[in-house]
C-alpha cells in the first residue's frame, strides 16, 4: 500500500517534470528563435568574417587569413580612431564621475526642491541622442551660438567649436557628459543610500566633520558603486557612435573618428564586411577584458 | 566669571559653527541649482529658438525671448520633410517591439523562474551571457541575414530583431522570484494550466516590473538611431531620429526648423518621463545601462 503511494507519487512528479519541460520549450521558443537568429549566430558569423574578404554583394567570400587584423594594426587610421576613443573616453569618465557624485551627494542631503533637480539632471538621459546632438551644434555655433556667448561674459575668445579639430573632441566631450550625468547620478545615489547612517552618527561622536565624513566614510563605502560606474561607462564610451555621427560626423579630419564609426563605414560605406568584423571582434575583446575585470572584482568582494 | 566667560565663548563658538553650516548650505544650493539650470539651458534653448524666425535668430549678442510666437515653424518644419510619416513609423516600431517584449519575456521569465527543467540554469546563465555581446558584434550578420530574408527596408528589419531581451527577461526573472507560490498551487488544483497561471496570477502582481520594462523598452526604441541607419534606405521607412539626422544634413543652418523638428522628437519620450520618472530610474539602477 505504502509502496503504491510512493509510487503514485514518483509517476505524478514525472508526469509534472515532462509537463514543465514541455512548457519551457513552448515558453523559450520565441526567445530562443530570436536570440540565435540574431545574437548567437552573427557572434560566430562575425567571428568567421573576420578572416574572410567580401563585398557584401558578391556571393564568393574568400579566406585570407590573419589579413583583416594585420591590416587593420598597421593602418594609420585605425590607431588614429582607437586614439579618439581613448580620448573620448578618458576625456568624459572622470569630469562625468566627479561632476555626478558631487550632485548625488548634494541630493541626498535635505534640500529644497530635489524632485525638479533630480528631474533636471536626469532630462538629458532620455531624449534621442539625435536630436541631443542637433541641439548641441547649435549650441556650438561660432557666431550666433549660446555657448561662445556665455564664455564671452568671462572673456573668453569665440572659438570655433565643431570645425577645429582639437575643440570638436573638447566639444564631443561636454556633450557626452551632459548626456549620461543622469545616469551615473542615479547609480551614485542608490550607492549613497546603502551606506548605514550609524557610519555617520559614530563618525560624528568622534567630532569627524562634513569633509572628514566624506573622505572617509562615503568614498570607501562607495567604491565598488564607483568601480561598476567605471566599468560601464568605459564600456559605453568605447561604443559611442549617435552623437558622434550627427554632431561632427567624425570630422573635423577624422579628428572625432572613432570605433564603431569607423565600423559603420567600412561595412556599410565601403561594403568591407570581413575588414569591419574584423575591427568589431577587437572591440569585442576589449569590452570583454572590462566586463571580466568587473565580475572578477565583485566576486573578490563577495568573497573577502 | 570664569566660567560665564567660557559660557559666552561656547556661544559665540556655537554660533559661527552654525554661521558656517548655513553658508555651506547656501552655497552648496546656489551651486546645485546653477548646475542644474545649466543642464536644462539646452532644452530651453531648443524651445525658444523653435519659436523665433531667422531675424531672432541670427543676432548678436544672443536674444533671449523670441520678438514674436512663430508656432508656423513647426508646420513648416513638417512641410519640409514628412515627419508625420517619420511619427508614424517610429511609433509602429517602438509599439511593436515593447509589447513584444512584454510577452517574450514575461513568458521567458516564467520558465526561468518556476519550471523545472534540465539545463535551466546553465541556459539562464548563457542567456546572462548574452548581455554582454555588444551591438557592434551582431550588427553585420544581424543585418545580413534580414538582407538573405529581404527583409531589409521594412517594418520587419526593424521590429523583428528586438522581439527578444534577456535585460527584459533577466529584469522579469527576478520579479517573478519573489511572487509567492501559494497563489500558484491553488490555481494548479484548480485545474489550471501553466500559461493560465501566468496570464492570471503572474502579470497582475508583476505590474510595476513590467511597467520599467515597458518604458525602457519604448524609450530604447524610440530613440534608436545606428540600426535605423543601417536597414533603412527609403524615405517613407524613416523613424523620427534618422528624419532628423538627414534633416539636419538638409537644412543645415536652418535653425528655426531644425528645433521645431528637435523639439518633435523629443517631446513624446519626455512627456512619459515626466509621468513615469520613477520606471526610468529604476530602469537605468537594475540595468546601469547608457548610450
Amino acid at each position: 500500500m505504502e509502496m503504491n503511494i510512493t509510487q503514485d507519487k514518483k509517476v505524478n512528479q514525472n508526469r509534472k517534470s515532462k509537463k514543465d519541460l514541455l512548457s519551457a520549450l513552448l515558453f523559450l521558443s520565441p526567445t530562443l528563435v530570436i536570440f540565435t537568429t540574431f545574437i548567437l549566430f552573427p557572434v560566430l558569423f562575425s567571428f568567421y568574417l573576420s578572416f574572410q574578404s567580401w563585398n557584401m554583394f558578391s556571393t564568393q567570400s574568400t579566406f585570407i587569413g590573419l589579413e583583416n587584423y594585420s591590416r587593420m594594426f598597421s593602418s594609420d587610421e585605425f590607431w588614429m580612431v582607437l586614439k579618439n576613443t581613448l580620448i573620448y573616453t578618458l576625456g568624459t569618465i572622470p569630469l562625468n564621475m566627479a561632476l555626478s557624485l558631487i550632485i548625488a551627494y548634494v541630493l541626498n542631503k535635505k534640500l529644497k526642491g530635489k524632485k525638479f533637480l533630480r528631474t533636471a539632471f536626469f532630462a538629458p538621459v532620455v531624449i534621442s541622442p539625435v536630436a541631443a546632438a542637433v541641439i548641441w551644434r547649435w549650441l556650438y555655433d561660432p557666431n550666433f551660438g549660446l555657448l561662445n556667448y556665455f564664455i564671452g561674459l568671462f572673456g573668453i575668445k569665440a572659438i570655433n567649436w565643431l570645425n577645429d579639430p582639437t575643440a570638436a573632441m573638447f566639444a564631443l566631450i561636454i556633450m557626452g557628459v551632459w548626456k549620461t550625468l543622469g545616469v551615473n547620478m542615479v547609480l551614485f545615489s542608490a550607492g549613497l543610500q546603502g551606506i548605514p547612517e550609524s557610519y555617520y552618527e559614530a563618525a560624528q561622536l568622534d567630532g569627524a566633520g562634513r569633509w572628514a565624513k566624506f573622505w572617509h566614510i562615503t568614498i570607501p563605502m562607495l567604491s565598488p558603486t564607483t568601480f561598476f560606474i567605471m566599468i560601464m561607462s568605459m564600456i559605453g564610451s568605447f561604443q559611442v557612435f549617435d552623437i558622434v555621427y550627427v554632431l561632427t560626423s567624425g570630422g573635423p579630419l577624422g579628428s572625432t573618428k572613432v570605433l564603431v564609426f569607423y565600423i559603420y563605414e567600412h561595412a556599410f560605406k565601403f561594403f568591407e564586411m570581413g575588414y569591419a568584423s574584423a575591427v568589431s571582434y577587437f572591440l569585442f575583446a576589449i569590452l570583454f577584458i572590462f566586463t571580466m575585470l568587473q565580475v572578477k572584482y565583485m566576486r573578490s568582494k563577495v568573497l573577502g | 566669571m570664569i566660567s560665564e566667560k567660557n559660557y559666552t565663548e561656547e556661544k559665540r563658538a556655537k554660533k559661527a559653527a552654525k554661521m558656517i553650516k548655513l553658508s555651506t548650505t547656501v552655497i552648496s544650493h546656489i551651486a546645485i541649482y546653477s548646475l542644474a539650470i545649466m543642464t536644462l539651458a539646452p532644452f530651453i534653448w531648443m524651445i525658444l529658438t523653435s519659436l523665433k524666425d531667422m531675424n531672432d535668430i541670427y543676432i548678436y549678442p544672443p536674444k533671449l525671448f523670441p520678438s514674436k510666437l512663430h508656432f508656423e515653424n513647426y508646420q513648416n518644419s513638417f512641410e519640409a520633410a514628412p515627419f508625420g510619416r517619420y511619427y508614424l513609423n517610429s511609433l509602429v516600431v517602438a509599439l511593436s517591439v515593447t509589447i513584444g517584449q512584454l510577452i517574450t519575456c514575461s513568458m521567458a521569465a516564467f520558465a526561468f523562474a518556476r519550471l523545472k527543467f534540465k539545463g535551466r540554469d546553465i541556459l539562464f546563465y548563457i542567456f546572462l551571457g548574452t548581455m554582454m555581446v555588444p551591438y557592434n558584434v551582431t550588427m553585420i550578420p544581424s543585418f545580413m541575414v534580414l538582407y538573405w530574408l529581404g527583409w531589409i527596408d521594412s517594418f520587419k528589419a526593424l521590429i523583428v530583431p528586438g522581439l527578444a531581451s534577456a535585460f527584459g527577461t533577466f529584469l522579469l526573472r527576478q520579479f517573478f522570484i519573489t511572487i509567492p507560490k501559494e497563489l500558484e498551487e491553488a490555481a494548479y488544483i484548480d485545474g489550471s494550466s501553466r500559461f493560465g497561471v501566468l496570464r492570471r496570477i503572474i502579470i497582475p502582481l508583476a505590474k510595476p516590473a513590467l511597467a520599467t520594462l515597458a518604458i525602457f523598452t519604448f524609450m530604447g526604441t524610440f530613440n534608436d538611431f545606428l540600426w535605423a541607419l543601417v536597414v533603412v534606405n527609403s524615405d517613407e521607412m524613416r523613424t523620427v531620429q534618422l528624419g532628423l539626422s538627414i534633416f539636419r544634413d538638409r537644412y543645415l543652418t536652418q535653425w528655426d526648423l531644425l528645433m521645431a523638428g528637435s523639439v518633435t522628437a523629443v517631446l513624446p519620450i519626455l512627456i512619459v518621463f515626466f509621468f513615469a520618472q520613477k520606471y526610468f530610474i529604476q530602469g537605468i539602477t537594475l540595468s546601469g545601462l547608457k548610450e
